[in-house]
């Protein structure tokens, strides 16, 4: 995806993660890293997914993102326990760069706080701040 | 660390073509344009142009240049021909290497050092401080006179020499050629290990040049892949690879060290080359997922100085320093990726090889 994106029905945390809250349950939710994060990191050589199960902790890294040069950690925009991570992305990471809101999901998570999602940008919040 | 960040005369080059720019050793550079894997392939498989002005020269001139030379490099510098050029470091007197380097031969008694961004403040001190016992010697800062192209790649010097007025310099060598209208230095040197050459010329001509270079085809190549290509080849990066905590023993660059020319450093260097050292630099590929970095601890001894992901051999990949008992190849390691143990294996120094 060569051109800024940032959809308006998901969620964003200020370290570049995005949360989209599952339309039939309000305690599921997708994450992921936005557009910004991976252009900022260039292309994405590996991604270790998280184990299902593991407890993600809301501010707090869960997973790493690796291109060419660096690592980067992938923060929680939300609690809960993983259901599923993106199994496909160990074969294909380039899909963070390339669809890093659709193919390019991290994990699903079943969310112990739902009501953190009160504390998430919209995204004319996040463009604005990555405006400044 | 300067508050404002130097550019070099290519800067506006590299905005206009989308270059991501970062603060390299106070120099504000291009890391990547399009990607460093796409860039690391042009350089692999056709022609690739990085902007490598940040690099500094030290022009040493005079009846007592090469006595200089001959104290600060490790190499022996009298074996360099007017139009050659040598690899070397320089060592401190307990052996500590405070940076590798490029030397040519400009003319009888006119020899231009390229120095590491990051070391050339210290370079240039080095020289300076030295040369007051070679009064014949003269000693001067290069780094506003030159910016430096590197065209690197198995097509790189096909696309030079359409521009150049006379045949390239061989590899290894050095000469002055009028480039594209363009007064040169063309050095058969690079840090890819493919073949093309490294061009020296006055800042005002360097945007014409790389334009011209580009035109024909050279893929901008940003720091990204300069560090990819060069770890694939075993090059080694001063600040990671080499730092004055080690000698060139140990780095596995005993072959630029002449002791005989007693080099600053020589007697320590001549210690550690009879003794054996301690610890060894090797190169290894992790078996398996993961990339180790720079940094990472290996289990029972030694410590990861470069690591990257391959991109012509699709694995993590990097250079560690390991315990010389342990350094043989085939042998196995164990690596601390941040808490993952990756199982890696030291292989023959060069990781990567045309065609393999």
């Amino acid at each position: 995806m060569a051109q800024a994106s940032y959809p308006d029905e998901l969620l964003y945390h200020p370290e570049h993660d995005w949360a989209r809250i599952d339309a039939a349950d309000p305690a599921l939710a997708t994450l992921g890293i936005t557009w910004y994060a991976q252009d900022a990191l260039g292309e994405v050589v590996f991604f270790d997914p998280p184990a299902v199960g593991t407890t993600l902790a809301k501010d707090a890294s869960y997973a790493e993102v690796e291109s060419v040069k660096a690592v980067s950690d992938v923060i929680a925009p939300l609690s809960g326990e993983i259901v599923e991570v993106n199994e496909a992305l160990s074969e294909n990471s380039a899909m963070i760069n390339e669809d890093p809101y659709g193919e390019g999901w991290l994990v699903k998570v079943r969310l112990s706080e739902p009501s953190e999602r009160d504390s998430l940008m919209d995204a004319a919040t996040y463009r604005a701040t990555l405006a400044g | 660390m300067p508050l404002t960040l130097r550019r070099t005369a290519l800067f506006d080059r590299h905005v206009a073509a989308g270059a991501k720019m970062v603060d390299f050793a106070g120099w504000e550079m291009p890391v990547q344009y399009e990607g460093v894997r796409q860039e690391h392939m042009a350089v692999r498989n056709s022609c690739g142009i990085f902007d490598v002005s940040h690099m500094g020269e030290i022009e040493t001139s005079g009846p007592q240049a090469l006595d200089l030379l001959q104290r600060l490099l490790s190499n022996d510098v009298s074996q360099i021909l007017v139009g050659g050029a040598q690899y070397s470091v320089l060592c401190r007197e307990d052996g500590g290497v405070l940076d590798d380097l490029f030397t040519y031969r400009l003319g009888i008694e006119r020899y231009l050092t390229v120095t590491n961004a990051s070391n050339h403040e210290r370079d240039l001190e080095w020289f300076q401080a030295h040369a007051a016992d070679f009064p014949e010697a003269q000693v001067s800062d290069g780094i506003d006179d030159w910016a430096m192209l590197a065209v690197q790649g198995p097509l790189a010097r096909e696309r030079v020499q359409a521009i150049s007025d006379s045949p390239l310099p061989p590899r290894m060598s050095m000469g002055r050629r009028r480039l594209a209208g363009a007064d040169v230095l063309v050095c058969g040197t690079g840090y890819t290990g493919e073949e093309g050459v490294e061009l020296l010329c006055d800042p005002a001509a360097a945007p014409a040049l790389w334009d011209e270079i580009v035109r024909r085809g050279a893929v901008p190549a940003g720091l990204g892949a300069r560090d990819t290509l060069r770890l694939e080849v075993c090059f080694h990066l001063y600040g990671n690879d080499l730092s004055v905590e080690r000698g060139p023993i140990e780095a596995g660059l005993g072959w630029c060290c002449k002791e005989d020319t007693r080099f600053i450093g020589a007697e320590a260097v001549r210690a550690v080359r009879a003794a054996g050292p301690a610890e060894k630099l090797v190169a290894f590929e992790i078996d398996g997922p993961g990339i180790a970095r720079q940094g990472n601890q290996i289990v029972g001894g030694g410590v990861v100085t470069s690591g990257t992901l391959s991109p012509s051999l699709g694995r993590g990949i990097g250079m560690a320093y390991v315990p010389a008992a342990r350094a043989a190849t085939g042998t196995r390691l164990e690596i601390d990726v941040r808490g993952k143990m990756r199982p890696a294996v030291i292989k023959d120094k060069p990781l990567y090889r045309k065609g393999s």
